[in-house]
């Protein structure tokens, strides 16, 4: 029983899997337990980083670069530039701190692991549905079975994506032919938060 | 799976790409240190000045007095920054320039003199890693630079810092997308996203070189080149005139020398791509070959610091205007053009 993990971290791909991992679920707890945004973050991001690797070991170069573009590159900048409304460099007072959460979610990680551990073990009897063809490349592969047996989710996803972005346009572009500075609502809105200051 | 440059190359062992990846780090760094000499030099003389004329020949050795001042200089972390994330944020810009440089060839492949104790007879590859995604892999690469910029803007507690790092934010998103749609163009004729592939798509002379056919894409994939590189016309990052220096107000020494490494070596790898999708890359076969390359990204290079010279920067606004009213429409119509002949 022992025998095939030992073999399996042995490997370097093995290895490199473990590793991956325990830095994984390390940063995304950091994610979730740290009171500082800043590190949140920057775990956060980190952690996509790393994810990105385990598409490099199982040989699938072309999700692992995807990940990288779209989560790292895009998502979460996406999530760094709402971080900018905050103070960055000083903690959030949390109104709850719940041990019994942290025990949980601790627990769970520690679950995680243990399935992963275990894993190698019954890797024999996992079988790709869609493997890879010989003298294909990676992104060939994608998508061959994205524009046949994932046609209609695929476009799906696109023409959702699309009515996403029309109504984010149309919900940030109510007042966008009006000068901010000119208007004198504004002026009034800024005044009244003064106020209640 | 891999894309080998010829099928009788020797085998690459991991010792080869060790002495890859060492020889990358030193000769890039060393370059980034030129680079500034040279900006300084190419600029001086476009100004009709001299340029640094003082340390060694020719001010020369500018580059040596730099690097001891920056080596020496007091490393100050603002009191109410936070620390953790201010140091390692000038580590995260150069370590992504350099990741991106190991998918991307530079310098022509070699074996090691046998007589050098060790290591003799190692075949050291052009390409550290020869990814069949090579250009995604750079272009992901780049993206993920972007942090470096945006968590030092965040982490020190300076509201030129975070001004910074806003418009890191918001210009490398936008001209990301501007890059990624400009170069599948040439990616769709050529089929291949290897950058093997797409040199020796371009082997039959200057007739046969991407750029007749996709000028379009080149010029775009240059524009957005520039503000992903944050170059002038588009260093809002950290323009002087508007920001202090954005998000490296509070940076002195050897931290404040990695953001410009790091800059300096994204320079490079624009450059070097640039050079291949768009202008025949290298002939792996001669020393000749790759000595055309070479001036290929001497000349971009070249061409970064002309612009700066000769063009004044553009406002955020423009910066925001170009991008998403101008260049991302061209280049979708190109694309789709582009899809349109290859279909037809």
């Amino acid at each position: 029983m022992f025998e095939n993990f030992i073999a399996s971290i042995m490997t370097i791909e093995g290895a490199a899997f473990y590793v991956f991992s325990i830095l994984t679920i390390g940063l995304f707890s950091i994610t979730v337990m740290s009171k500082n945004v800043l590190y949140a973050m920057t775990s956060l991001a980190a952690a996509m980083v790393l994810i990105s690797g385990f598409f490099f070991i199982l040989g699938a170069d072309f999700l692992g670069v995807v990940q990288l573009v779209v989560y790292v590159g895009a998502i979460m900048a996406l999530y760094s530039f709402a971080m900018m409304f905050f103070d960055a460099t000083k903690d959030i007072k949390e109104k709850t701190t719940s041990n019994s959460l942290v025990f949980l979610l601790g627990g769970l990680s520690a679950l995680v692991l243990v399935l992963m551990f275990a894993a190698p073990i019954y890797s024999e009897n996992i079988q790709a549905l869609y493997p890879m063809h010989e003298g294909v490349g990676n992104a060939q592969d994608v998508g061959m079975v994205l524009f046949t047996k994932y046609l209609i989710p695929f476009e799906v996803a696109a023409v959702m994506l699309l009515v996403a972005m029309i109504a984010g346009i149309i919900l940030a572009g109510k007042k966008m032919d009006e000068s901010l500075t000119e208007d004198m609502s504004a002026d009034d809105e800024i005044l009244i938060i003064k106020d209640e200051k | 799976m891999e894309t080998t440059l010829v099928e009788n190359l020797p085998q690459v062992t991991a010792a080869g790409v060790i002495i890859k990846a060492v020889l990358i780090l030193a000769i890039i760094s060393a370059l980034a240190g030129f680079g500034t000499f040279i900006e300084r030099k190419v600029l001086a003389f476009m100004q009709r000045r001299l340029g640094p004329m003082h340390v060694g020949p020719y001010g020369l050795l500018q580059i040596a007095a730099d690097g001891i001042k920056l080596f020496t200089k007091e490393d100050i972390v603002p009191q109410h920054a936070n620390a953790f994330i201010f140091k390692i944020a000038p580590i995260i810009t150069a370590a992504t320039a350099f990741i991106a440089l190991a998918a991307v060839p530079v310098f022509p492949d070699f074996t090691v003199p046998e007589f050098i104790p060790l290591l003799g007879g190692t075949f050291v590859p052009s390409i550290a890693s020869d990814l069949n995604i090579g250009v995604l892999f750079v272009l992901g690469m780049m993206a993920a630079g972007l942090y470096g910029p945006l968590l030092a803007g965040m982490a020190q507690a300076n509201k030129w810092g975070i001004l910074g790092a806003a418009r890191t934010a918001v210009q490398f998103l936008s001209y990301e997308v501007v890059t990624g749609l400009s170069i599948l163009a040439p990616i769709m004729i050529v089929g291949s996203l290897s950058f093997v592939d797409f040199n020796n798509y371009q082997t039959a002379g200057v007739g046969s070189w991407m750029i007749w056919q996709q000028p379009v894409a080149f010029v775009l994939f240059l524009i957005a080149g520039f503000a992903e590189t944050n170059r002038t016309p588009f260093d809002l990052l950290e323009h002087e005139a508007e920001v202090v220096s954005g998000y490296a107000t509070e940076y002195s020494g050897m931290r404040w020398g990695m953001f410009f490494i790091g800059e300096y070596a994204n320079m490079i790898t624009i450059s070097v791509i640039a050079a291949i999708v768009f202008l025949g890359g290298y002939d792996a076969a001669s020393t000749f070959g790759w000595l055309t390359i070479m001036l290929k990204i001497a000349f971009f290079f070249f061409l970064m610091l002309w612009v700066r010279a000769a063009w004044p920067h553009v406002r955020p606004d423009q910066l925001m205007w170009l991008c998403w009213k101008v260049l991302m429409p061209i280049a979708l119509l190109n694309i789709l053009i582009t899809a349109l002949v290859l279909l037809g």
